[in-house]
């Protein structure tokens, strides 16, 4: 193998791993807003309020990632009356059709982690809420969602990490993510195992830094509770 | 009824593929996996190194590129190989063969971490008792530690097949007559895209479904023995 050609292309696969950074931070942001109405609708006493997530949810964690992001690419534009609306400009380009399925995706996922994380709160502490006379507003705001977030974060952590891995389908709709910078190289030079390796190891650099990271974040928040469960991720 | 422009057939044969696909990488997984956990729990510390490394990397990279890897990279692996013996002609890695290898090695690198939990519940006191009955370690292995690991490991490897079932979509990029294929031949001919990968969708969903029913399965009759009151 001649890991000379990593050297010289190593400028183009940065930038590629600065697309892919881009569709991670942008769809866990929008997909982490979403994520929020949909684990509290989940959790509703109301039985057909809790049915609408609980479709999303199944559909969005039951079938494929390519899927997702093939129906918002290709899908879209079968019907005309998209092609004329004005989404046409958004749907029409990759980069927006991968951010958009996977928000949805990701929304989906960090909903049951929201949902798990609200669940897990001791129900003594919502008895505590009400006796002190808090509104179920202040109830949400000053204890549950502090809490949840505290709860939330090693889980929160590997879907960011599952969410970077996924990207990679975003090469699969002609985006220049690193993957997708990765083929294009290997498809001029004919060095794949070499190409690959190296966006391999840029990967599971980033995964690494994540990591670091969110056990940081996850040592301030759960200061309180002084000790340490973030794990490397586990699927599901 | 959906018209599906006669492609109906096609697709339940790439529903076929996938299956295969999915049994044969979990089939392969599930062996990495046991693997796995016995080289991190081995006393000898570049054994626990290697199966840490295996883990950490595949783990760490998106399972594309391990497809992706697996199908360009085997090719010249092999063919460097079987250049040493003095074989210079074209070997090819078939698409199914590098999705198994591929899709296996990353169940097993998931599995291994989910044995690992299972192996180490298991309390010390059996495996006394087994030893004092005067049983080897390999049918030790067999009658006392795999039944209880097994019941322990099905929930999460569960779910792992789940996560695999869905990964095998990737392997229609390397060119894989799965359902993914399938539907983008379908799409190619009749310009219909949003019906075609809904229907595809539909059909991981039930494949999802049905695994699910049988993994519910799975986990009452191994942990039969618990519970008879």
């Amino acid at each position: 193998m001649d890991f000379s050609v990593v050297v010289e292309y190593f400028p183009r696969l940065l930038e590629g791993a600065w697309v892919s950074l881009q569709l991670v931070l942008i769809s866990i942001v929008l997909g982490g807003i979403f994520a929020l109405p949909i684990a509290l609708a989940r959790i509703s006493p109301v039985a057909w309020i809790r049915a609408i997530p609980f479709a999303y949810i199944f559909f969005f964690r039951g079938t494929p990632l390519l899927v997702q992001i093939f129906l918002v690419y290709y899908g879209a534009s079968q019907f005309d009356a998209v092609r004329e609306s004005f989404l046409w400009p958004i749907l029409r380009e990759p980069y927006w059709c991968a951010i958009i399925a996977f928000t949805l995706n990701t929304s989906a996922y960090t909903a049951e982690i929201f949902r798990g994380a609200i669940q897990a709160i001791p129900q003594g502490e919502v008895e505590a809420c009400k006796v002190i006379g808090m509104t179920k507003f202040q109830m949400y705001r000053r204890v549950l969602l502090p809490r949840a977030f505290g709860i939330v974060l090693p889980a929160y952590g590997n879907e960011i990490i599952l969410m970077l891995k996924g990207s990679a389908l975003a090469s699969t709709i002609t985006i220049l993510d690193l993957t997708g910078m990765a083929r294009t190289i290997i498809a001029r030079t004919y060095t794949p195992m070499e190409i690959f390796l190296a966006a391999g190891a840029i990967y599971l650099v980033i995964s690494i830094v994540i990591i670091a990271i969110f056990r940081q974040i996850e040592l301030r928040q759960n200061r309180y509770l002084g000790t340490l469960s973030i794990k490397v991720p586990d699927k599901g | 009824m959906i018209d599906l422009h006669g492609f109906g057939d096609q697709l339940l044969q790439g529903a076929v593929v996938t299956l295969e696909l999915a049994l044969s990488s979990l089939f392969v997984g599930l062996i990495l996996g046991l693997l796995g956990a016995s080289a991190k729990l081995s006393s000898i510390a570049v054994i626990r190194w290697i199966a840490n490394g295996y883990t950490t990397i595949i783990r760490g990279i998106p399972e594309l590129l391990t497809v992706l890897i697996i199908y360009f990279g085997a090719t010249s692996v092999l063919m460097a190989i079987a250049g040493l013996f003095g074989y210079d002609e074209y070997i090819e890695v078939g698409a199914f063969a590098a999705g198994v290898t591929a899709l296996g090695l990353t169940f097993g690198a998931y599995a291994t971490e989910v044995f690992r939990g299972a192996l180490q519940s298991i309390p010390k006191g059996q495996h006394e008792a087994a030893i004092a009955l005067g049983m080897g370690p390999i049918r030790k292995f067999y009658r006392i530690i795999l039944p209880q690991v097994w019941r322990i490991a099905l929930p999460g490897l569960g779910n792992l097949f789940l996560v695999l079932l869905k990964d095998t979509a990737l392997v229609s990029v390397v060119g894989l007559d799965d359902i993914m294929r399938k539907a983008n031949i379908a799409v190619s001919s009749t310009k219909q895209a949003f019906l075609f990968y809904l229907v595809a969708a539909f059909m991981y969903l039930a494949l999802t479904i049905i695994s699910m029913v049988f993994v519910s399965y799975m986990e009452k009759r191994a942990s039969r023995g618990l519970n008879r009151g």
